[in-house]
């Protein structure tokens, strides 16, 4: 069966429920469909993915030593236990 | 078990532990915003998965386990606060002022429909963003958008089990996630803007009134 054709309009509402992956494969195949056909959603989704992965990169932060300090000694806590 | 038993114990979890540090503090930091606060949720974390460590089934999926384990601290800890206004630092409900913006979206700022001889907003957006600009609009969101988007966007819980772990509606992670995303995007906006960073072009200026599909 074709995946129902959607407007820009449905596909910008739920876009961002497609990339946190919320939506059935029906629906996923359904803006996936439209996504491969309309320059201007695909260009949406594709600065909203760079965007997300960036955010995603971001999230690390190097552990201050005495952060480190403290899970060695809990570490050697476990040993003695 | 054998003192062998024991250190070999050790030794597998430390080597599971080690690299995931920074990013194990960089996400409680991101919930938290104080080093502190976020030193002491990932100690904490550490000392339960260590006691629990029998019940992790499947040892390929120890990182999935001890950042869930993180996310159960954080959100322990989170309710114990809120439940002694006199240690709460934030509101539960943000202030009108602070949604201003809620509905913003970076890409109609940036985006171009054709490529311009000056170049792309889009690239020297991206091109000069930093990870700390990222950190800094995130910090700047109001608590309870705050912790829903790290759930989403840096844990990549699914919206249910945000909705279980925090105990609100699933229209309430929606609500708070389009918010957040909002809110984010235009602090980004604002800081490139301020910094100088984006030169707009004509294209820019008239777009702070293009629809979704120009």
């Amino acid at each position: 069966m074709n995946p129902r054709e959607l407007s820009c309009e449905e596909v910008i509402a739920r876009l961002f429920d497609y990339l946190d992956r919320e939506l059935d494969d029906r629906q996923a195949a359904e803006i996936e469909h439209h996504l491969s056909r309309c320059r201007d959603c695909f260009s949406r989704s594709e600065f909203e993915k760079r965007l997300r992965a960036r955010l995603a990169d971001s999230a690390g932060q190097p552990a201050p030593p005495r952060l480190q300090r403290r899970i060695r000694r809990l570490l050697d806590g476990f040993d003695e236990a | 078990m054998t003192e062998r038993d024991r250190r070999a114990r050790r030794a597998w979890f430390e080597g599971r532990l080690t690299p995931l540090l920074d990013r194990l503090y960089g996400t409680a930091l991101r919930l938290t915003r104080h080093p502190d606060d976020a030193e002491d949720i990932v100690a904490e974390a550490v000392a339960r998965a260590w006691r629990n460590l029998d019940e992790l089934r499947d040892p390929e999926r120890f990182e999935a386990w001890l950042f869930h384990i993180l996310t159960n601290v954080f959100i322990s800890e989170w309710r114990r606060r809120r439940s002694h206004p006199q240690h709460a630092t934030e509101a539960e409900t943000p202030a009108p002022d602070e949604l201003d913006g809620a509905d913003f979206t970076l890409f109609q700022q940036l985006h171009q429909p054709f490529l311009l001889w000056w170049g792309s907003l889009e690239e020297q957006f991206f091109n000069s963003l930093l990870e700390q600009d990222l950190q800094r609009a995130l910090d700047d969101l109001p608590e309870p958008f705050r912790v829903v988007m790290v759930l989403v966007e840096l844990r990549g819980h699914r919206y249910a089990e945000v909705a279980r772990l925090l105990d609100i509606p699933l229209g309430t992670v929606r609500s708070r996630l389009n918010r957040a995303r909002g809110l984010l995007q235009k602090a980004l906006w604002e800081q490139a803007r301020d910094a100088g960073i984006l030169s707009p072009g004509p294209a820019a200026e008239a777009s702070g009134t293009k629809g979704e599909s120009p």
